[in-house]
């Protein structure tokens, strides 16, 4: 039992973390559906500065990594305003491929010395607890809120829309890049091609079934660990095919999303913002 | 200085917009050669190569078929407001039926078209599904058709390793070969399933003409254009938008049909069966700007890019990310032109 619960929690901090990451974005109006891609690529730095570095700095190079892939998505996203989520799509492509091709030396590379899992886990917790006191206590937050729920008020008030909608984004991509490096740094230390398995994509469903609040996260994320956990307990010991087993994420996403209903997005997602119109 | 925007810009201007941001596409994955260790003048080449012999030539048109199929029915969607991103499950699940009836249903005349209608109806359904789920539940259909891409690959792994397995192979994840009934027919000795590419050009015709030329297609683009007007006008667009995912899922279920019942003649291990169709069609119907018709120029482009990444893959021993690279700087490249054009900078608060 507490066992389980270990894992669920140690398997559901990359889920939280860069659930965390996409809620943050969202929150300001931004749709961030390249997470996938922005994991991958910062797990892979975040592997190759450990390995030839320090840990503790991969790191802090794979959140760099991160907020970089925000900063670069907001280009799109934010000045260009263009279709966020083909642009987000498109980041998670090219994520995913850039990290395969170029973290094809480090396959197969054991590294050597591994951060406890623990003292992450811990980090990603109070992020969660961080980020909730930011949209409620904070100047930030109030004006975080309010370029996602109605820029138009909130450029009249005076607050950069495009730059407060960057910050997010940097900062953001910031947690998703820590999701990378906990991934190849500390949960499974060594990097593979397509080590992220989809759980950038379950971050996205995250945020949705969390309804945008920092505090359910935390709750939606470890309940996906506890599965996970499950999935990979009963394999075997049930006449179910494996398959099934590993198809079983996937299906809870679908059956969450439909259960979790028409939660309140804030209004301005996904539109990019017009000072002219 | 900020950005307003250009209502009409001038055709020189969006010709030089395109021409700056395809070049710094060009500039990254050049970039991503040398941090790789290859020549980019070298890379570049080997992309083009598949244009240089018939065998190439082949090899491209055999890659344009399912991107083809797919990019039409993605055009209709996108133009809807479907965002359809499921077409590589779609496609898998028309490969699962063409598979049943080829394996399990007396062979005869009857068994190719009753696979191309049995594995088109199952990929519209899977993509009806995610119309059904966002009309009934509010769930945004990107994440349930990217989760279904999931959900079948599984089912694909599942049905080769298990009850499908063929009784002749021995280690091997695959069925049994497709009785001779079941084959389509191919262009001499190459890989091109000519009856596929007949049916994707059909539909990127048929469906060009429904969209321009019917009260039905009218409906359909008051409601991509301006969701409002729409329901002011009184439109269903529930049944609208499961109309457009049925066709588009129906698409990608014979492109799935075509990749087995035409190449591998078998069924077998998904990524296999497509390595990022469903990805690439995505790209293939954003070019081609919502006209299903212009995919007949855009399938073509991407199935070279496709094919080129094959000859760089056997040539460097590159894995075949690459073309997840090139397929993302296109689109963003192309997201950001066509986002650029249509401002201008004014100098002033």
């Amino acid at each position: 039992m507490e066992e389980a619960l270990l894992r669920a929690v140690l398997f559901g901090t990359p889920l939280l973390l860069a659930g965390l990451g996409a809620l943050l974005s969202e929150r300001g109006g931004v749709v961030n559906l390249g997470v996938e891609g922005m994991m991958a690529l910062s797990a892979l730095v975040a592997f190759a500065v450990g390995l030839k570095v320090h840990p503790a700095l991969g790191v802090l190079a794979g959140m760099g990594v991160g907020a970089l892939l925000g900063l670069f998505l907001g280009v799109f996203a934010v000045s260009l305003r263009a279709n966020q989520f083909v642009a987000g799509l498109a980041l998670a492509a090219l994520g995913l491929g850039a990290s395969g091709l170029l973290g094809k030396r480090y396959e197969g590379v054991p590294l050597p010395n591994p951060l406890p899992e623990g003292i992450l886990a811990a980090l990603a917790l109070a992020l969660a607890f961080g980020l909730h006191l930011l949209f409620s206590r904070s100047r930030f937050g109030l004006y975080l809120r309010s370029v996602g729920e109605n820029p138009k008020a909130a450029d009249l008030f005076g607050v950069s829309v495009d730059g407060v909608r960057y910050l997010a984004l940097a900062l953001g991509g910031g947690m998703i890049g820590l999701a990378g490096a906990y991934l190849s740094l500390a949960y499974r230390p060594s990097w593979t091609d397509g080590m992220t398995a989809g759980l950038g994509w379950v971050a996205i469903a995250l945020v949705i079934l969390a309804a945008w609040q920092p505090l359910r996260a935390i709750f939606g994320a470890y309940l996906f660990g506890l599965l996970f956990f499950l999935q990979f307990r009963l394999q075997g010991s049930v006449p179910i095919p494996s398959e099934a087993f590993a198809a079983m994420p996937y299906l809870l996403v679908i059956l969450v999303l439909a259960l979790s209903g028409r939660a309140r997005a804030p209004k301005a997602l996904g539109q990019p913002f017009d000072r002219g119109r | 200085m900020r950005w307003e925007l250009d209502p009409s810009p001038s055709p020189r201007k969006v010709l030089l917009t395109y021409a700056l941001f395809l070049s710094l596409a060009l500039l990254g994955l050049g970039l991503l050669f040398l941090l790789y260790g290859v020549p980019p003048l070298k890379a570049y080449a080997l992309l083009l190569s598949p244009l240089t012999d018939t065998l190439g030539l082949a090899e491209v048109m055999r890659r344009t078929i399912p991107l083809l199929l797919i990019g039409a029915g993605l055009a209709l969607a996108f133009r809807i407001g479907f965002f359809n991103i499921g077409a590589e499950g779609q496609l898998l699940m028309g490969a699962v039926g063409a598979a049943y009836v080829a394996l399990f249903v007396p062979p005869g005349l009857w068994s190719l078209p009753l696979m191309f209608l049995f594995g088109g109806s199952l990929g519209a359904l899977w993509a009806g599904l995610a119309a059904w789920l966002r009309a009934r539940f509010g769930v945004n259909e990107i994440l349930t058709t990217l989760m279904q891409n999931y959900l079948v690959y599984y089912l694909v792994v599942y049905l080769v390793a298990g009850p499908w397995k063929g009784q002749m192979v021995f280690g091997f994840l695959y069925t049994d070969r497709f009785p001779p009934e079941a084959q389509l027919p191919r262009l001499g000795d190459t890989l091109v399933h000519w009856p596929t590419l007949v049916l994707g050009m059909v539909a990127a015709m048929g469906l060009q003409v429904l969209l321009f030329r019917t009260p039905l297609g009218f409906e359909w683009r008051v409601l991509g254009e301006n969701p409002e007007a729409a329901r002011y006008l009184g439109l269903k667009g529930g049944r609208l938008i499961l109309l457009a995912a049925l066709l588009s899922g129906f698409l990608a279920g014979l492109a799935g049909v075509g990749e087995v019942a035409g190449i591998h003649l078998r069924l077998l291990e998904p990524a296999q069966i497509s390595l990022g169709y469903g990805f690439t069609a995505i790209l293939a119907a954003w070019l081609a700007r919502g006209r299903p018709l212009g995919v007949l120029l855009t399938a073509p482009l991407l199935g070279l890019i496709l094919a080129g990444g094959d000859a760089l893959k056997l040539a460097l021993s590159m894995p075949f990310r690459v073309v997840d690279v090139a397929a993302g700087l296109l689109l963003l490249s192309f997201i950001g032109a066509e986002a650029l054009s249509r401002r201008r900078p004014v100098w002033r608060r």
